[in-house]
């Protein structure tokens, strides 16, 4: 599958202000390595497919802004000459070929042989596993081999970047996950450049060898999703990825008191008067053992593995802990609570 | 037996509705092969109340079968192309100009006759050709062509489709010829059949913009009822009939979607 040939990928002070008058991009930088999986991750409307479109070329950045494929000014070139392979989140298939047609329509406009058509098809057939649905109508399919037949669809023609804007989201939980698996294993073994935008954080943490959070037409931050997940750099990141528990206070002495209690936390910056940690950097203290922090529980929920509790600490919003402990867990309980300093962040 | 005895209840519904619309076709089609309608069917039956009008209207019916399927070019080419435009602008502008399309229709066909005749009544060339009624008829149909192409374009989502061919590589005319016109084809069989059948059997306009040598089938017809026997216009109808249906047909059959078949690799060799 070494047959595609990945390029790289850079956007230069791209913004994009629309006829209307509305700003969805900020001036925008970005550099995308060859054969690297990025993923555009953010709230609704804060200009993930925009930035897609700009790349893709079905939009123009403001003046000023560039994008360059390998290094190559492409800005002014149209999309049916960048080479660029898309996923839509409606699938975009024409209804009017059928399955086999659509994968090899690409293939038709570069004037491939018919005969290398049909090899080229089949096994891109082969590789989605949809040899069978080859001759359907595009409304004779569920919607998880719509998705298949638009991925191999995109690939066929051997693109040199494949974009995909929010490709699962119109399907079930369950399908996501099976889909997410195989996408995954096909970038990679594709070894192509490729950016997906999805609103879950969980797709984006699974997909991307680097995630590109983003903000009201801006970037909040680029890195690998642990760097994203342990390291946000703002708030909004830290809020936006997994979910984050705070406490507000004041340090004296190597010690953090808020209004559940006291921590102790030899490390603390003099000037710390809110901390932030994830629900795995706090656990329900056992019985018997000395805790200077204290919380009462407003609901227990029992997820099988895990028990995940919501303590009223006297904050704005509750903490959130998980426990895996064999016991019952019952509203209005008083619980004593450690938190490990190490996971303690200050933003 | 409930739901039998309400099937047979539609059943017999549905047919008495199409005896009511049927019946006088029927009837019609036979007084123009009775000998003598008054007389009634024991009269006997004679094809000469039809040779009659062929001999006598031939030219009218085939003007008019001409000027439809001029009148269903002309509504192609500028039908089409107007609908994809009105499609792919969502501004209120293209919804003003689509609202304008429809006053042609709206609008009594007198009038329109009327007008056509007061600006281009002289240029005596134009005037006593077929195409100046052909003008009146692209104006009164358009609108239908227009209206049943945009109605599909509208329902399919045609900007994401394009936007799918054009990352495949397709040009602009590329992706008109393979995706946009195949996925309208429910709606320009239609608009066709509609704009076919309505100039073939405009009259009101057509009464007036008409000239001696330009006289179509509805007019020939009204001069038939008129001014000679009863057999005569019903014989009319007859061969009118006869020459529309399998126009309509071939304009059915010409619209049918084909998909290609995909045969893999190794089922050829094998
Ligand atoms: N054609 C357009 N005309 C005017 N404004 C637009 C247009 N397309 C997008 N916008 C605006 O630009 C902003 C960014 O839109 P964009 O579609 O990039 O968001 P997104 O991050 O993809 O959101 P979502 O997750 O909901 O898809 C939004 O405020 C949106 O309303
Ligand atoms: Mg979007």
């Amino acid at each position: 599958m070494s047959d595609i040939n990945p390029m790289s990928i850079a956007l230069k002070t791209c913004a994009k202000t629309f006829a209307d008058g509305t700003k969805a991009l900020e001036p925008l930088d970005l550099s995308i390595n060859a054969g690297e999986t990025v993923v555009f991750l953010g709230p609704s409307g804060c200009g993930k497919t925009t930035t897609l479109r700009i790349i893709a070329g079905l939009e123009e950045p403001d003046a000023g802004g560039q994008v360059l494929f390998d290094g190559q000014d492409v800005t002014q070139t149209p999309i049916e000459q960048r080479n660029v392979g898309m996923v839509f989140q409606s699938y975009a298939l024409f209804p009017n070929m059928s399955v086999a047609e659509n994968i090899g329509y690409g293939l038709k406009i570069r004037k491939m042989p018919s005969s290398q058509i049909r090899t080229r098809v089949g096994e891109m057939l082969g590789m989605m596993q949809i040899e069978k649905l080859a001759n359907r109508r595009i409304d004779q399919l569920s919607g998880g081999q719509r998705q298949r037949v638009a991925l191999a669809r995109a690939i066929a023609v051997r693109p040199r970047a494949l974009l995909l804007d929010e490709p699962l989201t119109a399907l079930d939980a369950k399908l996501r996950d099976t889909l997410r698996l195989e996408i995954d294993t096909l970038l990679r073994s594709l070894q192509i450049t490729a950016i997906y935008v999805t609103h879950d954080q969980a797709e984006a943490m699974a997909l991307g060898d680097r995630i590109v959070v983003m903000e009201h037409g801006r970037v909040a931050q680029i890195g690998a999703p642990r760097d994203i997940y342990q390291k946000p750099a703002t708030r909004f990141v830290a809020d936006f990825i997994g979910t984050m528990n705070r406490l507000n206070g004041a340090v004296r002495n190597g010690v953090f008191t808020c209004r559940a209690g006291d921590l102790p936390w030899p490390e603390a910056p003099a000037d710390a008067s809110e901390i932030l940690f994830r629900p795995e950097d706090i656990r329900v203290t056992e019985s018997g053992e000395a805790s200077r922090l204290q919380g009462t529980i407003a609901s227990a929920f029992f997820l099988g593995d895990r028990t995940r509790l919501f303590v009223e600490v006297g904050e704005k919003l509750p903490l959130v802990v998980e426990s895996t402990a064999r016991r019952d867990f019952s509203r209005g309980e008083q619980i004593g609570l450690a938190i490990d300093p190490r996971g303690i962040l200050i933003l | 037996m409930r739901t039998k005895w309400l099937f047979n209840l539609q059943l017999a519904f549905t047919l008495l509705v199409c005896a009511f619309l049927i019946v006088p076709v029927i009837l019609s089609i036979m007084a123009g092969l009775t000998v003598n309608y008054l007389v009634g069917i024991e009269s006997g039956l004679t094809l000469r109340w039809v040779m009659e009008v062929w001999n006598g209207y031939r030219n009218t019916i085939f003007l008019s079968i001409g000027i439809s399927l001029a009148c269903l070019v002309v509504t192609l080419l500028i039908g089409i192309p107007t609908a994809y435009v009105l499609a792919r602008r969502q501004s209120a502008l293209a919804r003003a100009i689509e609202e304008l399309l429809v006053m042609p229709v709206a609008v009594p066909g007198l009038a329109t006759a009327l007008a056509l005749i007061v600006t281009y009544g002289s240029l005596s060339g134009f005037r006593t050709s077929w195409a100046f009624i052909l003008v009146g008829h692209v104006l009164f149909t358009l609108p239908f062509m227009v209206r049943s192409v945009l109605a599909v374009l509208m329902a399919i989502d045609l900007n994401t489709l394009e936007e799918g061919a054009a990352s495949l590589g397709a040009s602009w005319w590329r992706r008109f010829r393979d995706i946009v016109l195949p996925n309208c084809r429910a709606g320009i069989l239609a608009g066709s059949l509609m704009v076919v059948t309505l100039s073939m059997g405009e009259f009101n306009m057509t009464w007036l913009l008409h000239t001696p040598f330009t006289k179509t089938l509805p007019v020939g017809l009204a001069d038939a009822y008129a001014s000679l026997r009863l057999e005569i216009g019903s014989a009319y109808t007859l061969v009118f009939f006869l020459m529309i249906m399998p126009l309509l047909l071939a304009l059915q059959a010409f619209a049918q979607p084909r998909l290609k078949k995909f045969v893999a690799e190794d089922d050829i060799h094998e």
